[in-house]
């Protein structure tokens, strides 16, 4: 099986060498590792200017920017966290190279179009670049909230647009990604065959498909109300910027989902390998990240409790937002219940995996405190909130992102990590989270509001351990995938099922063929059975 | 892997027929227009105007002729419009 040619040898279409074999290729792999490099920049630029908005922080008073300079960095790490990394990330990443080969077909459903969706992205990012030389840095924050959006002299409509290419992106490979696993799956798999992380792509991909151009109709109401005046928001004219938020919100809630689902999938594969055990609750499991898209989008005015919306419709939005927990709990008590009794092997990506599950139930929990009308009242747009969101965003899905880098690194580059490092990361990474945020809770709980340049001399202590626990995020993030990095350059090839999985990219070569599959795959009654791999490894073990 | 579909030839009478369907029911939200309702013209003219986008729907873009799974996702999607649509209204109307 190794012997076979892998897609990095092996050009779609053929006609094309060189670098013109990754610009206009029509393979899904290829594509998810253009993806990789440039959604990688674009995170590692975001993370220092996380970086650098915990040092101003750290210290009271103006450290070393100015605070239109800070509103600046803060607008640019939430504008390319969120759009630029985080939605993008799993499905476009790992979605495209694996979801063909888990449902053991030989592409997308669309090649073209899912060429086009990384060209788009690459535009979108393009355009935000441009943004930030022309009229001055946006200023808005990751939202754009009208009536600032409209009235701020800085440069918002670029940046709005911006998130309107990336949108488009997302769409269609929402759109390729559904049209894939309905017309494209392996004749012998059926829906309860599906392994899990596609699946959670699909609700994934629902979520996009019909979220999506609310948003982008939205962005461009806030460029259009910037040129035109026309008064859509704004009361004076009949408008109303409540609408603004309504709009916005009916995307970007059921965004954070857009964001989680796929992060729950990769955790979803990773557990039941390492506890070499089926997956507890694979129907609940399914049915949950269906149940999660669903009940996700129709709770997005748990964000504006205070922004005058009527007393009936809190109360519906927040009992509409505890249902949503439901789901969510299905999960984790699945996935703590797959490990137990299991026979654990414990490598970095199941390492990576158990922080999400602790630092996913946290941000969780602490969702329901804002979830529930009368205490967010008391911390809405504190530092509860962004510590929250990043509980659920950084330890949820960044975790995610990482331990499926972690997991399917051997299979999409043939090439094993060093075990010490990654770990060594994962734990500063992780040590530097709690450190980052949990101050962060406190601080918000004592009412320091988000977003504020300085703060009274109360809130300095609290800043100032968030600041020092944000230094070791960093300093292991970089640990992690330079050590991802040397594993290129060293010799240890791996064989095409080194973790010993299930689904079908391990019956492929590590890395795979143009076509994945060299011969034809043979697609398991259940996806989650590890009754052969146990054998395996007990032979290994005796020496036979 | 779910069959694939069939491609439907629609008579040139039954396209022509939900033609004139369209024309007469356009006509009819003209005429209502001139009638005071009250309340009831929006009402009335969505409805009209859903009648006929379903019409467009079923037949012109043949919805009609599609598999469960093509119909069932059209369902959802308009049922999530109709949700987003509504329980922004119902946020104006209790204020």
């Amino acid at each position: 099986m190794e012997a076979v040619p892998s897609f990095f040898e092996t050009h779609s279409p053929s006609r094309y060498k060189g670098v013109w074999s990754w610009l206009l290729t029509m393979d899904h792999k290829r594509i998810g590792i253009m993806y990789l490099f440039s959604i990688l920049f674009w995170f590692l630029l975001a993370v220092l200017l996380g970086g650098m908005i915990r040092l101003e922080l750290m210290f009271i008073g103006q450290t070393f920017m100015s605070a239109e300079v800070y509103n600046s960095v803060f607008t640019l790490h939430g504008v390319i966290m969120i759009f630029l990394f985080i939605i993008p990330a799993l499905p476009a990443i790992f979605g495209n190279f694996f979801l063909p080969i888990q449902i053991g077909t030989d592409d997308v459903f669309f090649p073209k179009l899912n060429l086009l969706s990384w060209y788009l992205y690459m535009a979108g990012g393009l355009i935000a670049i441009v943004s930030l030389f022309s009229e001055g840095f946006p200023d808005t924050g990751w939202t754009f909230y009208v009536p600032f959006s409209i009235s701020t002299r800085t440069n918002v409509s670029t940046a709005v647009f911006a998130a309107f290419v990336l949108g488009m992106a997302s769409m269609l490979t929402g759109l390729n990604f559904i049209t894939t696993i309905h017309r494209m799956r392996h004749r012998d798999m059926g829906w309860m065959q599906i392994p899990l992380f596609t699946w959670s792509l699909y609700a994934t991909s629902w979520v996009q498909l019909l979220a999506t151009p609310v948003v982008s109709i939205t962005l461009l109401l806030v460029i259009i109300e910037r040129y035109f005046n026309v008064g859509l928001f704004d009361p004076a004219k009949g408008g109303d910027p409540i609408l603004y938020q309504h709009l916005f919100w009916m995307y970007s809630h059921p965004a954070v989902y857009i964001m989680i689902l796929p992060g729950m999938g990769v955790i979803s594969e990773i557990i039941p390998v390492f506890a070499r055990k089926s997956i507890f609750g694979y129907k609940a499991i399914v049915a949950s990240s269906m149940a999660i898209a669903i009940a996700g989008s129709l709770v997005w005015a748990h964000h504006m409790y205070t922004s005058g919306m009527s007393d009936t419709a809190v109360f519906v939005f927040s009992l509409l937002t505890f249902v949503v927990a439901i789901p969510s709990a299905i999960k984790v008590f699945s996935w703590v219940s797959t490990l137990y009794k299991g026979s654990i092997l414990m490598t970095p990506p199941l390492f990576l995996a158990l922080c999400f599950i602790y630092l996913f139930s946290v941000g969780g929990l602490t969702g329901l405190v804002l979830g529930a009308a009368g205490t967010d009242i008391h911390v809405h747009d504190t530092h509860f909130v962004v510590s929250h969101f990043h509980f659920t965003m950084f330890g949820g899905t960044g975790f995610a992102f990482f331990a499926a880098l972690h997991y399917w690194w051997p299979k999409m580059f043939g090439r094993m990590y060093d075990f010490k490092k990654a770990y060594i990361g994962a734990i500063l990474l992780t040590g530097g989270f709690m450190f980052h945020y949990v101050p962060m809770f406190i601080l918000g709980l004592q009412g320091m509001p988000r977003r504020y340049f300085d703060y009274l001399p109360q809130y300095e202590k609290g800043n100032f351990f968030a600041g020092f626990g944000a230094a070791f995020m960093i300093i292991g993030v970089f640990l992690m995938i330079i050590n991802l990095w040397l594993s290129l350059k060293n010799q240890r090839d791996v064989s095409s099922d080194p973790w010993g999985g299930t689904t079908l990219e391990w019956q492929t070569p590590s890395p795979p063929a143009l076509y994945n599959f060299i011969t034809e795959p043979v697609v398991p009654d259940y996806p989650y059975d590890f009754s052969g791999v146990v054998e395996r490894y007990s032979k290994d073990d005796k020496g036979e | 892997m779910e069959k694939t579909h069939h491609s439907h030839y629609l008579e040139y009478r039954t396209l022509f027929s939900i033609f004139l369907l369209l024309l007469m029911f356009t006509g009819i939200t003209v005429g209502v227009s001139y009638i005071d309702l009250g309340v009831f013209n929006v009402w009335i003219s969505l409805l009209i105007a859903s009648v006929k986008g379903s019409l467009v729907l079923l037949f012109f873009m043949h919805m009609k002729y599609e598999g469960r799974a093509l119909i069932f996702s059209f369902l959802g999607t308009i049922f999530f419009l109709f949700i987003m649509i509504s329980f922004t209204f119902w946020d104006v109307s209790f204020r």
